[in-house]
């Protein structure tokens, strides 16, 4: 690809990006189904079984918190998928192919829109937090970079989600699947519980789970403790999601459009 | 005559389904083009084929003399598609949409915003380019279609059913805008299942079934080529009918259509002088007629013929 398509597509993606942009302002709604569930279950869980599970709420607000977020940008990234789905099933889609631009800048326009979401839910999900009595424990940068790991992450799977979309024939179908596969991803992890009490089975795979995995890493950032090791794990499950979904998310949407 | 569209031996497979099974289309610079045929004849392929959204498995076509599989970009530079389902994002105003298509094509920001403006005023669509698209009429949501597919100036566009779905009046607006565009030069290739819509348009019409071409022509061509006129009376008096009725039977030697609710008589003939003698014996017999007329068959019949199928309700 010449330096000057890379321009073009960059450009014609970051323009598509901000009509994702727009369309989350005009539909916050959207936005609720990644925000509204993890407080849902953030509120419940901290005040239900807080206090069984750790002793005492703050505790288990301290160690859930990181968790939630993972959970949070699990979901946020399944955007990604639903909304190229439908893109493409109402047609307009065609429109975009139809002119002069990149093959490339829908797809870079729909994975940008979601860094923007992945941000507001990182936000709002901090905010109700720290309401309910969550502290960060370090500092400012830590924060910083445990929210850079969180977007990082989230746009490592997006590619699971734009693969999905590709495939799939309607936009319901994609939020069925996604959901399907996120859910058991995340409640099969330490986002809610410590693994030790798990069937020897659950127990192996949670522990090595990504998103226990990240769980650590952040909590490690949030509340100071242990960060290498989560990290490196963290990092190689990233690398493992785009080594895997970004090639066959690609080609379902060479294929597609 | 130079051509914008020549396509050639067009062929395209779903799987078992020929969509498209050889065809060949050819669209003079500046004239309309009327894709005409039922529900899966091929039509919305070979627009998808022609306009770089989907590759043909055989054949080739090309669009001012590009290439649409060689050289899609250029193509796509050239021209405008309006699909079946109108491609304008929901969420988004009138004026975001095209400002939208105009970055896109690489407008300025304020360029951008004096294109949509532009093109909202000429679509009369002032009033509503600041409401979410999904809150517009069928036929408004239509002219924003067209707009979208007309900002970057293409000398080709591709209307795909255009007013499926509308009511005549929202019809009758599109119709008038695609005139406006003509009269400008540009070259259209419109599908339709409306057989009004060909006549009212298009300069040739191509009737598509089964994906193939099964005939092609102006439309009173085609008209003739089915062959046959039709002698219609309808008498100012409801109680000339039978009368009419046996005059009319005599004359044609067939027994008339009659409508006993409209008053109207219809009988096939092959002889054009029969409309004189018809009115000589209506006078003769002393009755006045509304109607008397000699015409060419419907689209509708013509269709019927070229294709062999059946409408519904057509079976007398």
């Amino acid at each position: 690809m010449s330096t000057i398509a890379l321009d073009r597509g960059t450009r014609h993606g970051l323009t598509l990006a901000w009509r994702g942009i727009l369309k989350i302002r005009k539909n916050p709604e959207q936005l609720a189904d990644v925000t509204i569930a993890p407080i849902v279950f953030l509120v419940m869980f901290t005040y239900l079984f807080g206090g069984a599970l750790a002793g005492n709420t703050d505790a288990y607000l301290q160690m859930l918190v990181p968790g939630i977020m993972v959970m949070n940008i699990l979901q946020a990234s399944m955007t990604a998928g639903v909304q190229l789905n439908t893109d493409v099933s109402k047609g307009v889609f065609d429109r975009f192919r139809s002119m002069p631009i990149a093959r490339s800048a829908p797809l870079i326009g729909a994975v940008l829109a979601d860094v923007v979401r992945y941000v507001v839910c990182i936000v709002v999900l901090l905010i109700v937090a720290t309401i309910m009595g969550f502290r960060v424990q370090t500092g400012p940068v830590e924060l910083l970079v445990a929210a850079g790991l969180a977007i990082g992450f989230g746009l490592c799977f997006c590619w699971a989600s734009v693969f999905v979309g590709m495939l799939l024939k309607t936009p319901q179908a994609v939020q069925g699947v996604m959901f399907v596969l996120i859910m058991p991803l995340t409640f099969g992890s330490n986002v809610f519980v410590g693994t030790s009490t798990m069937p020897g089975w659950l127990k192996a795979w949670a522990d090595i789970s990504p998103v226990s995995l990240l769980s650590d890493a952040l909590r490690g950032l949030l509340n100071g403790g242990a960060i290498a090791g989560p990290l490196t794990g963290s990092l190689i499950w990233m690398a493992a999601a785009v080594a895997v979904f970004f090639p066959l998310a690609t080609w379902a949407y060479r294929k597609r459009v | 005559m130079s051509l914008a569209i020549r396509a050639e031996g067009l062929v395209k497979h779903y799987g078992e389904t020929k969509a498209l099974d050889g065809v060949d289309l050819e669209v003079p610079e500046g004239k309309v083009v009327g894709v005409l045929g039922p529900n899966g004849a091929g039509k919305t392929t070979a627009v998808r084929v022609l306009a770089t959204l989907l590759r043909p498995d055989a054949g080739h076509a090309t669009v001012h003399g590009h290439d649409v599989v060689k050289n899609p970009r250029a193509v796509r530079s050239l021209i405008g598609l309006t699909g079946q389902y109108a491609s304008v994002d929901e969420d988004l105003s009138g004026t975001e949409n095209l400002v939208l298509l105009a970055r896109l094509l690489d407008h300025s920001r304020t360029g951008a915003r004096a294109k949509a403006a532009e093109l909202l005023e000429q679509f009369e669509l002032t009033d509503a380019a600041g409401r979410a698209a999904k809150t517009y009429s069928g036929g408004m949501r239509r002219r924003l279609d067209l707009a979208a597919s007309l900002v970057g100036n293409p000398s080709v566009l591709y209307l795909d059913e255009p007013t499926t779905g509308l009511d005549p009046h929202a019809r009758n607006e599109v119709w008038a805008v695609v005139r406006k565009l003509v009269a400008n030069g540009v070259t259209v290739l419109l599908t339709t299942q409306y057989l009004e819509e060909a006549d009212q348009l298009a300069d040739t019409i191509t009737v598509f079934d089964h994906g193939r071409v099964v005939a092609e022509g102006r439309p009173d061509e085609l008209k003739r080529r089915v062959g046959g006129q039709t002698l219609q009376v309808r008498p100012t008096s409801l109680r000339d009918l039978d009368a009419v009725h046996r005059i009319l039977g005599d004359l044609t030697g067939v027994r008339p259509t009659r409508d006993d609710d409209t008053g109207l008589l219809t009988a096939p003939v092959n002889d054009p002088v029969l409309l004189s003698t018809l009115v000589r014996k209506l006078d003769e017999a002393g009755i006045t007629a509304d109607e008397l007329a000699l015409r060419l068959p419907s689209l509708d019949e013509v269709f019927l013929a070229l294709t062999g199928k059946q409408t519904e309700g057509s079976l007398a």
